[in-house]
């Protein structure tokens, strides 16, 4: 099977080649949404967040066309690969797993990951003894689901959801005992009425699951793109354009800015 | 067995996505799907047959209940239906303390009552079209034999309506099968769940979403052998001499 993917994506790359690298006055740039607070749509239907805001001055600092694909996250990768879009910026987390697939930016965030319990939860802790033959909720695919299978795969039982929302309904009907999210998805999902509360430390290590934070990733032959971000967001980080995004939606400590509207 | 093992041991060895842990998934995925999709088929056979003679009776109430249930049932997508039952059941007030919670808590309870009650729809119907296309010759012989209505029944009507429905209940079995795909989305690792584990855990889509479709394959033409062998056996009279 490994050869047979070898050879297809070997044809797949021969029909790319023929088609020439194109002179990237327009970049569209796949992204996953609702995932607040780094992608969303406000009431009036704009797209807002920190991916987006950051992703908009990318662009303009490299002097490039920039639009927006929706696409969900299970398809997203395979979006990038059969050309749907050119870059995907929706808070993916750079590994070794997906390095294989697609070429990563620079990391433009390094978000933790968190346990998010019920205020009232009878949890001690989030050690294996205390997850013995609990529910644990992840999205499915993310490196929180990684993490928590590879830990506590053989001890609890872990349900895996297709977005964090529907960890945030399942959490509320009590079929969860705990969490475990990207901290400013958790947050925004679970922390606002007070009935949850994070366990444990903020995580971002080990780095084979939380990676080296969020990066834009590009088809592996899209080189000069990716240097083209690369340089922008050195810009941005120097100038202090980053900063004013960042500071808009986070906090120091990596939670959540309030927000207008909210 | 062990020499098919051992011959394609050395092609395993090279391979990052099939390995003994994710063949274990597999397996286990296997096994809840063929669960799942035999116990609601079992308990909607045995709903759908009496619900089948009540859709065919005289008493307009019970007619038009049954009716009621599997235009409901009918009309609407399974999908739905298992989203109701699973999210929906449970933000009903009182119910979370109540004694079924933990029925309704574990996916697996919600998936059932979504999938017996959807096909029991189906095979109420299946049933009822068979009853009804009773040839009016043979009941009225069972009626000049003095039969009642529930002897009738017993012995001419049911094992004839039985018969003329397999083909229809076969196919039946068989979409309940492809339709129990979405189970996955309420946490369920069935077939589809544990392929979408895969794919979404290596990033390569051809070989879980293949993987699994050749195990829906075996498991459909299993199904399909078995109702054609049942055919031949009991609808043998039809055959052309």
């Amino acid at each position: 099977m490994k050869r047979l993917l070898t050879v297809s994506l070997l044809g797949a790359a021969m029909a790319a080649g023929s088609a020439q690298a194109r002179d990237y006055d327009t970049v569209r740039i796949g992204v996953d949404i609702p995932y607040v607070p780094m992608e969303y749509r406000t009431p009036s239907g704009e797209l807002a967040g920190f991916d987006i805001e950051l992703g908009n001055a990318l662009c303009k600092q490299a002097e490039l066309k920039c639009n927006w694909v929706e696409q969900g996250w299970d398809g997203i990768i395979p979006g990038l690969m059969s050309r749907k879009f050119d870059a995907i910026m929706s808070s993916m987390t750079i590994n070794d797993e997906r390095r294989q697939q697609v070429l990563f930016s620079d990391p433009y965030l390094v978000p933790p990951s968190a346990w998010f319990a019920p205020t009232s939860t009878s949890l001690a802790g989030v050690e294996s003894s205390d997850l013995k033959d609990k529910n644990i909720g992840v999205q499915r695919g993310t490196v929180q689901d990684s993490y928590v299978t590879d830990k506590f795969g053989d001890v609890a039982n872990i349900q895996r959801y297709a977005s964090a929302d529907d960890v945030a309904v399942d959490m509320e009907t009590g079929r969860l005992d705990i969490a475990f999210l990207d901290y400013p998805t958790g947050q925004a999902a679970l922390l606002k009425g007070g009935k949850y509360k994070t366990m444990g430390e903020l995580m971002t290590e080990p780095k084979e699951y939380f990676g080296d934070g969020f990066g834009i990733a590009f088809r592996q032959r899209d080189k000069d793109l990716a240097e083209t971000f690369n340089k922008a967001l050195a810009t941005l980080k120097s100038n202090g354009t980053y900063d004013e995004i960042h500071d808009k939606y986070f906090n120091e400590d990596g939670t959540n800015a309030p927000q207008a509207g909210d | 067995m062990q020499e098919l093992l051992q011959s394609i041991a050395p092609w395993l060895s090279d391979n990052a996505i099939f390995t003994p842990s994710t063949i274990a998934q597999y397996w286990g995925g296997f096994v809840n799907t063929v669960q799942l999709v035999f116990i609601s088929l079992v308990i909607g056979l045995f709903l759908a047959v009496p619900l089948a003679i009540g859709r065919a009776s005289p008493i307009w109430l019970l007619r038009k209940g049954i009716w009621l249930y599997t235009w409901i049932f009918r009309g609407t997508p399974l999908l739905i239906q298992l989203y109701i039952a699973y999210y929906g059941l449970a933000f009903i007030p009182g119910v979370q303390d109540s004694l079924i919670w933990p029925l309704i808590k574990d996916p697996l309870y919600p998936a059932l009552l979504a999938f017996t009650l959807n096909t029991a729809a189906y095979t109420t119907e299946i049933f009822y079209g068979a009853i009804k296309a009773m040839p009016r010759g043979e009941l009225e012989a069972a009626r000049a034999y003095g039969m009642s209505p529930m002897l009738a029944y017993r012995r001419i009507i049911l094992p004839s309506a039985l018969r003329r429905a397999l083909p229809a209940y076969g196919n039946e079995v068989i979409f309940m099968l492809h339709a129990s795909a979405i189970a996955s989305v309420v946490t369920i690792a069935d077939l589809t769940g544990v392929a979408y584990n895969i794919y979404s855990r290596y990033y390569a889509p051809f070989s879980a979403f293949i993987f699994v479709a050749l195990c829906y394959m075996v498991l459909s033409f299993s199904i399909q052998g078995g109702f054609r062998l049942l055919e031949k056996r009991m609808l043998a009279h039809l055959k052309p001499r």
